[in-house]
């Protein structure tokens, strides 16, 4: 009895230190167009992970493999040491993967609490009959919010039609929560996003790592990738050419590994005078 | 003070503060689509009565329910179909298609009455069915399946009324439907029995709520609505009672409208209705069967149509050849625009087909009262129907987000 505890205790704390997300040699290829090239990647809980790389550098290709929207032709997944398929968007929903497409993917007619709890209403009433139970969603979807630090709603009761397209933002990711997924991909999060509500969105992100969660972040704005990101991966035509610390690594050295130029020109990697 | 502290925290909530300025700015915005309804009908009210002084007498309302009775019960069916951002052009020709089975098989092949009503609403299903599976399973418009609906089923009528051409219709249960009054004092109990279902409802949401711990209005403002509901019922059944009493028609609709209220604003059904009319790709990817939703509701609309038909030939105690056709279409839609419902999907409401249905029938009633001639009733109802949508569309724009 003492002994399985202890050994169940031990398997936990080495899951803790091994990655809760490993692709290993991911390749997908679209007729001639390589868009991933061999692949691997790894994200551990409570580390936010961007993802950056110029456009058609594989990175929404990547997203899609992990979402399961688009499998890989080759590769393999472990989920928190498992080997697993992601063949399907249902088969990552399971094991705790939220995917927050560029979209949002909201109802406008509907307000804050129908779209959070949209497809998973919370229901009783009798043999047949689903009623609604508004006001315990009602309840759930503030405290949510509360918990993400989301305060700028007026009313959990707006309609998204009148929200600005940071609180949309907000909700689309405080939706993908309710499943109590482990990993969260975001796309382009604070694209079309002014200063202060990306600064929020921003805040929200540092609230997934708070929470423990593996968190990427798709993101053009390499400003926006430093102040959230512990770590940047940098794709380039479909290879995954850096991965950097982001406390200590130099803009430059970003933009470097995204256009190439570290690599495709011949000048020397050492101390080169800029 | 105590319900604010068990409020779940970091979220304050909002003020619930009762001013008449909020109040018309979201009538403005659309979101009180009902009340602007109900001032719409005082002020058609108004003009006939200073017009003709015999409108608003008890006789008149009378036949004004009973002459919408139809058109509402169809409207119902348009309202969902209209939630989903779809249209249903046939439920006029299926009205009148489901009413002459209906009538054939009770006249001429001798179907007791009740079995025969039964067997017009199942042509209704059946039709609402093969709807939805041609919208969904071949991805057509639904205005384009519904159009050729609308001339497949005139066709279909004429056929099974053969040479007759008019099945008049003997008294029996399907007659009864419109033709029966209910006692003064069952007409009292009915509205009692209404506006009680109706003020319990209000308070168990507002005791659920504060049980969770949620903010609520004060209880005279959640009482505003229960009370001009009340006045509504009891004004109604004292003016009915005081010629033939309510009829059994306008119990009907009205519980019609409540059963259908209920599932679109309170069931996961309705919730799931809204959603794929406001974005079926969203509702798609959060797990929603939205075939299934569209499939379930083109069969409730055209199955609403088909009963809507019978009500008609039981007040005109016939089918014909003109059963369901000309302005029942159009009006069956333009009611529930007129009252709030939008033809854009997502917006609206059930209660907006009886609403709808009654803007429209007191104009007509209230024409043909005046004596006016058909060219200037239809000409003075499209312009309420362009004036309607065009508020509609002024509201949609107004919604647009400004940042």
């Amino acid at each position: 009895m003492n002994q399985s505890q202890s050994t169940a205790q031990a398997s936990e704390s080495s899951s803790l230190s091994e990655p809760l997300l490993a692709l290993k040699g991911f390749s997908k290829s679209f007729g001639a167009v390589e868009a991933l090239k061999d692949v691997d990647f790894e994200l551990r809980a409570g580390e936010v992970v961007g993802l950056v790389g110029d456009n058609g550098a594989g990175k929404s290709t990547l997203i899609k493999a992990i979402a399961g929207v688009q499998p890989p032709d080759e590769g393999e997944a472990r989920f928190e040491g498992q080997p697993v398929n992601l063949n399907s968007p249902q088969a990552a929903t399971a094991l705790g993967i939220a995917t927050v497409y560029q979209d949002l993917a909201l109802a406008e007619n509907l307000d804050v609490v129908a779209n959070l709890f949209l497809g998973q209403e919370v229901a009783d009433g009798w043999p047949g009959v689903d009623v609604l139970d508004e006001a315990s969603m009602e309840h759930k979807s503030m405290e949510l919010l509360g918990s993400l630090g989301v305060t700028t709603l007026r009313s959990v009761r707006t309609e998204v039609a009148d929200l600005s397209g940071g609180q949309r933002q907000a909700v689309a990711i405080a939706r993908s929560l309710l499943g109590e997924p482990k990993v969260v991909l975001l796309d382009e999060p604070t694209a079309a996003l002014g200063i202060v509500q990306t600064q929020e969105i921003l805040k929200l992100v540092e609230r997934l790592r708070e929470r423990e969660l593996g968190v990427i972040v798709i993101s053009h704005n390499l400003a926006n990738v430093f102040t959230v990101a512990d770590r940047i991966v940098v794709l380039r035509l479909g290879r995954l050419v850096a991965s950097f610390d982001a406390r200590d690594v130099r803009r430059e050295d970003v933009v470097g590994a995204i256009t190439g130029a570290e690599f495709g020109d011949e000048r020397p990697t050492e101390e080169a005078p800029l | 003070m105590s319900t604010r502290a068990e409020t779940p925290a970091g979220f304050e909530p909002e003020e619930t503060e009762f001013s008449v300025g909020e109040m018309l700015r979201r009538i403005g915005r659309g979101e009180l689509a009902s009340v602007r309804v109900l001032v719409a009908i005082a002020v058609i009210w108004t003009i006939f009565q200073l017009a003709n002084d015999r409108f608003l007498s008890a006789i008149n309302l009378t036949n004004l329910t009973l002459q919408i009775a139809a058109v509402a019960t169809i409207s119902i069916g348009v309202v969902l179909v209209l939630l989903l951002g779809e249209i249903d052009l046939s439920v006029g020709a299926v009205s009148g298609f489901a009413a002459g089975v209906m009538a054939v098989l009770t006249v001429k092949e001798g179907l007791n009455p009740e079995l025969a009503i039964a067997a017009g609403l199942a042509v209704g299903a059946l039709i609402g069915l093969f709807n939805g599976f041609f919208v969904t399973v071949f991805g057509i418009p639904s205005f384009v399946v519904t159009l050729a609906g609308l001339i497949g089923f005139q066709g279909a009528l004429l056929l099974v009324l053969g040479d007759t051409g008019t099945v008049p219709l003997p008294p029996s249960t399907i007659t009864d439907l419109t033709h029966t009054f209910f006692d003064p004092a069952i007409g009292w109990l009915l509205a009692a029995g209404v506006v009680g279902a109706y003020v319990v409802s209000v308070l168990v949401g507002r005791a659920r709520r504060q049980r969770a711990g949620l903010a609520v209005p004060p209880l005279i403002q959640a009482l505003i609505a229960p009370a001009l509901v009340t006045a509504g019922a009891f004004a109604t059944v004292a003016i009915l009672n005081e010629d033939r009493g309510v009829p059994l028609a306008l119990v009907i609709v009205v519980a019609l409208c409540v059963v259908l209220a209920f599932i679109t604003e309170r069931t996961r059904f309705g919730r799931h209705i809204y959603a794929v009319g406001g974005n079926a790709e969203a509702a798609r990817r959060a797990g929603i069967r939205i075939k299934r939703i569209r499939v379930a509701v083109f069969t409730i609309a055209s199955t609403l149509a088909a009963f809507g038909g019978i009500l008609a030939a039981s007040r005109l105690l016939a089918v014909n050849q003109q059963s369901g056709s000309g302005e029942v279409l159009l009006f069956a839609i333009a009611g529930p625009v007129i009252a709030g419902t939008s033809l854009f999907g997502g917006r609206g409401f059930v209660w907006s087909a009886l609403l709808g249905a009654i803007v429209i029938g007191s104009i007509t009633n209230g024409m043909d009262l005046l004596g006016l001639d058909s060219d200037i009733k239809f000409i003075i109802t499209g312009g309420v129907l362009l004036a309607a949508v065009t508020i509609d569309a002024a509201t949609r724009l107004r919604r647009e987000p400004s940042g």
